[in-house]
C-alpha cells in the first residue's frame, strides 16, 4: 500500500467513522446516565430518512438536519416514557425502536416517494457539500503534509468538523459542568442524586434527549452527507457498531473518537479490499465485516482491561415514599 | 400484592397491549392512504381463507415457536437472549451439513438428527455468551446482539467459500438430496382425508414445534430444573441460598434457549426451502421476542402467540401483493406489540390494577 492510497483509506475511514461517532456520542449521555440504548439504530434509521425527505422536498440541508433532529427525538422521547416514566425494560424498549423505525421509514417512503422505500436522490444545496480548506492547491503540492491536509482534512462536510467537536464539548460538559457531574451520578448512584434534591426524571429525561439530537444528526449525516438520499435500511448495524464502540471506550469520549476512527479504519478496509493476503495466508472479507464485533466480545468478555458499565444502567428508578 | 385476578394478568392486559397496537396500526394504514377495515379483511382472507393462507400461516407460526419458546425460556432465567436470529442461523449450517454431507436412507432418520445438529449448533452459539456472562460478567444483551453479527458473517463465509456448490455463483449450499424432503401438512393430512393446499411450505416440522411447546411447559413447571430456573429468575440472591448454581442455571437456560432457537432451521431450511441460503432466518429470532412477551412466557400462549404472527405475516404479504402496502406494515405492528407488551407494559397495568382496586373496594 502507497503513500496516497493510505491517505485515501484514512480518509474514507473518517468518512465511515462519523456516523458511528455521532452514534456513540449518543449513547455515551444515555447510558452515562443510566439510561441503556440499544434503539441508537432506529433513531438513526428515522432520522436519516426524515432528513432525506425534508432536505429532498424543500432543497435545504439543514432544514432535513433538522427535521432529522425532530424525528429521532421523538423516539428519544418514547424510550423516555418507556424506560424511565414507566419504568420498563429499557432493552426491550430499544428493541421496540429499532423495528418501528424499520417499518414505519419503509412504509412512509413508499407512501411519499413511491420508490420503493427510498427517497429521490438529492443534489446540490439538499446535500451538506464538501468544505474546501483554503490553499489545498499550493499546500497538496508539498510531499507527505501536503495529501494530509488536502485530501485528509479538508474536503469533509460540515458535519464531520461537528462531529469531531462534539468529542471535546462532549468531555468537557461530562467532567467540567455540574450537568455532566450530575449525570454520571445518575448512571451510578439515582438515590444519591435524588437526596441531593436534583430531579432524576429531569436529568435522564435530558440525556435521552442529548442521544437523541446526536443520533439524528448522525442520521442525517447518513441519508444528507455521506449518501445522497435515504435507501431502505441505509443504517446497515452502525448503530450496533457505535455501540460496540461505546464499549470499547469503556463510556469515556476520546477513547469513543478512537474507537470509532478504529472501526471506520475497519469498515474501510473491507470495502476497499475484499481478501488480504498476507504471505499464504489470507483473511477473508467477512472477518474483516465481524472484527469489530469481536473485539467488543473480547473487550467485553474483560480479557483486555474489563469494560464496567454505569453501575445503574438499565434499572428504573423507583423514589422511596 | 396480587391487585389483579390471575385471568386478568394473563388474558386482560396482553388483550389491551393488542388492542392498541392493533388501533394504531390501523392509523398508520388510514395515514398512508388506505382503508384499514378493507386491509384486515384481505389479510383474513388470505391468510386464513384457504387452506393454502393456512398452510403459509402454519408455516411461519412454526419458526416464530420455536424462536418464541428459545426466548421465553431465557426470560424465566431472567436472561434477555437477543441472539436467536444468530442462533437460527447457526442452526441453518447444523441442518445443512446433516442433510449435504450424510446420505440419509428416509426423511425420518434425517429429521432426528437435522434436530439435533439444529439443536447443537444454536445452543453451541449461545454457550459463548453463556459462559461470558456466567463467568466473566459481560452483558448477554450486548453479547448475543454481537454473536448476531458474527453469526451473519460466519454463515457467509461458509456459504461462499465452503459449503457453495462448484460453478454455482448463488451463496448457498447444493439443494438437498430427495431423500431428505419432509413430508407437508399435504402430505400428512391427505391419508386422513383432509384435503389441503399441496403448494403451502407448512411441514411436519410443526408438530415438532408443538411437541416442543410441550416439553417446554413440562420442563418449566413440572420438573426439578424448570424450578430451579424459575426460582433463578425470580431471585439471583435466593436460588444462591437455596444451594442452586448461577452458572449452571445460566449456562442450561442459554444452551435450552440456543438449542430451541437453532431447531427452527428444520422448518425454514429443511422443511421450506431444502437449502441453506443466506438470509434464511428472516428476522424469524427477533420476531420470538415479540411471541414471548405476547404469551407471557408461557409455552400456550407462545404457541397462541406464534400462530397470531404467523397470521400477521402472511396476511402482509397477501396485502403487500394487493394493495399498495409495503410488507414492512408487519414490522410496525411487531414493534408496536413489542412496545405495548414489553417496555410500556406498566402503562396497560397501572389503569386496570386501578380498577380493579376499585372494584375491590366496591365488594368490601
Amino acid at each position: 500500500m502507497d503513500f496516497l492510497t493510505l491517505i485515501q483509506v484514512l480518509d474514507s475511514s473518517v468518512r465511515l467513522a462519523v456516523p458511528l461517532l455521532l452514534a456513540c456520542l449518543a449513547g455515551l449521555y444515555s447510558e452515562r446516565a443510566g439510561i441503556f440504548d440499544i434503539g441508537l439504530e432506529g433513531k438513526m434509521l428515522m432520522a436519516a430518512f426524515f432528513s432525506g425527505a425534508v432536505a429532498f422536498a424543500t432543497g435545504s440541508a439543514w432544514l432535513g438536519l433538522l427535521a432529522g433532529i425532530a424525528a429521532s427525538v421523538m423516539l428519544s422521547g418514547l424510550h423516555g416514557l418507556a424506560s424511565i416514566t414507566f419504568r420498563g425494560n429499557q432493552l426491550i424498549s430499544g428493541v421496540a425502536i429499532n423495528f418501528l423505525a424499520a417499518g414505519m421509514t419503509v412504509l412512509i417512503a413508499q407512501s411519499w416517494f413511491h420508490q420503493g422505500g427510498r427517497t429521490p436522490s438529492l443534489a446540490g444545496a439538499a446535500r451538506f457539500n464538501p468544505i474546501e480548506f483554503p490553499f489545498t492547491e499550493t499546500i497538496g503540492t508539498i510531499p507527505i503534509l501536503g495529501p494530509i491536509y488536502s485530501e485528509l482534512l479538508s474536503g469533509h462536510s460540515i458535519l464531520v468538523y461537528l462531529a469531531f467537536l462534539a468529542v471535546p464539548a462532549t468531555w468537557w460538559i461530562l467532567y467540567r459542568t455540574r450537568f455532566g457531574l450530575r449525570l454520571r451520578a445518575v448512571g451510578e448512584n439515582p438515590a444519591a442524586v435524588d437526596t441531593a434534591g436534583v430531579s432524576v426524571v429531569r436529568l435522564r429525561f435530558s440525556a435521552v434527549i442529548i442521544c437523541g439530537i446526536l443520533c439524528g444528526v448522525a442520521g442525517a449525516y447518513l441519508a444528507t452527507a455521506l449518501q445522497a438520499g435515504f435507501v431502505k435500511d441505509m443504517t446497515a448495524g452502525r448503530g450496533f457498531i457505535a455501540l460496540a464502540a461505546l464499549i470499547f471506550a469503556k463510556w469515556r469520549p476520546w477513547q469513543a473518537m478512537w474507537a470509532c476512527l478504529l472501526f471506520g479504519f475497519l469498515q474501510a478496509i473491507a470495502l476497499r479490499y475484499q481478501n488480504i493476503n498476507i504471505g499464504d495466508f489470507t483473511i477473508p472479507v467477512q472477518f474483516m465485516d465481524a472484527l469489530p464485533y469481536i473485539l467488543t466480545v473480547v473487550i467485553l468478555a474483560g480479557f483486555v482491561g474489563k469494560a464496567i458499565p454505569p453501575r445503574a444502567g438499565g434499572e428504573p428508578y423507583v423514589k422511596e415514599r | 400484592m396480587n391487585v389483579m385476578p390471575k385471568w386478568a394478568d394473563v388474558v386482560l392486559i396482553p388483550l389491551i397491549s393488542l388492542v392498541l397496537a392493533a388501533i394504531l396500526s390501523a392509523l398508520v394504514i388510514l395515514a398512508i392512504g388506505e382503508d384499514p377495515v378493507a386491509a384486515v379483511k384481505l389479510m383474513i382472507d388470505g391468510a386464513l381463507g384457504s387452506s393454502y393462507g393456512w398452510g403459509y400461516t402454519l408455516y411461519y407460526a412454526t419458526n416464530f415457536m420455536f424462536t418464541g419458546l428459545a426466548v421465553s425460556v431465557a426470560f424465566h432465567a431472567r436472561m434477555f437472549n437477543i441472539g436467536g436470529e444468530g442462533q437460527a442461523m447457526l442452526g441453518g449450517l447444523g441442518v445443512a451439513m446433516v442433510c449435504v454431507y450424510i446420505p440419509w436412507p428416509h426423511w425420518s432418520l434425517a429429521l432426528i438428527f437435522a434436530t439435533l445438529g439444529a439443536a447443537l449448533f444454536g445452543a453451541a452459539w449461545a454457550a459463548i455468551p453463556a459462559y461470558l456472562q456466567a463467568r466473566r460478567g459481560s452483558h448477554i444483551v450486548i453479547t448475543t446482539i454481537m454473536f448476531n453479527f458474527i453469526a451473519a458473517a460466519v454463515l457467509n463465509y461458509v456459504l461462499v467459500n465452503v459449503m457453495r456448490p462448484k460453478g454455482s455463483m448463488d451463496p448457498a449450499t447444493a439443494r438437498f438430496p430427495d431423500a431428505v424432503h419432509l413430508p407437508s401438512l399435504h402430505d400428512l393430512l391427505g391419508p386422513l382425508g383432509i384435503s389441503f393446499s399441496k403448494s403451502a411450505p407448512a411441514n411436519i416440522s410443526l408438530l415438532v414445534a408443538i411437541g416442543a411447546c410441550v416439553l417446554i411447559w413440562v420442563l418449566i413447571w413440572r420438573t426439578k430444573l424448570g424450578f430451579e430456573i424459575r426460582a433463578y429468575g425470580h431471585s439471583e440472591s435466593g436460588a444462591l441460598y437455596a444451594g442452586i448454581s448461577p452458572f449452571k442455571i445460566t449456562m442450561i437456560a442459554m444452551l435450552i434457549s440456543g438449542g430451541l432457537a437453532g431447531m427452527m432451521a428444520i422448518n425454514n431450511v429443511m422443511g421450506e426451502a431444502e437449502r441453506l441460503v443466506l438470509n434464511a432466518t428472516e428476522g424469524a429470532g427477533f420476531i420470538g421476542i415479540a411471541v414471548a412477551l405476547m404469551g407471557r412466557s408461557h409455552p400456550f400462549g407462545v404457541f397462541l402467540a406464534a400462530i397470531l404472527f404467523g397470521f400477521l405475516y402472511q396476511g402482509g404479504a397477501e396485502l403487500a401483493l394487493w394493495t399498495k402496502i409495503p410488507r414492512e406494515l408487519i414490522v410496525v405492528i411487531q414493534a408496536l406489540v413489542i412496545l405495548f407488551t414489553g417496555a410500556l407494559d406498566n402503562m396497560v397495568r397501572m389503569p386496570v390494577e386501578r380498577v380493579f382496586l376499585a372494584l375491590r373496594k366496591g365488594d368490601n
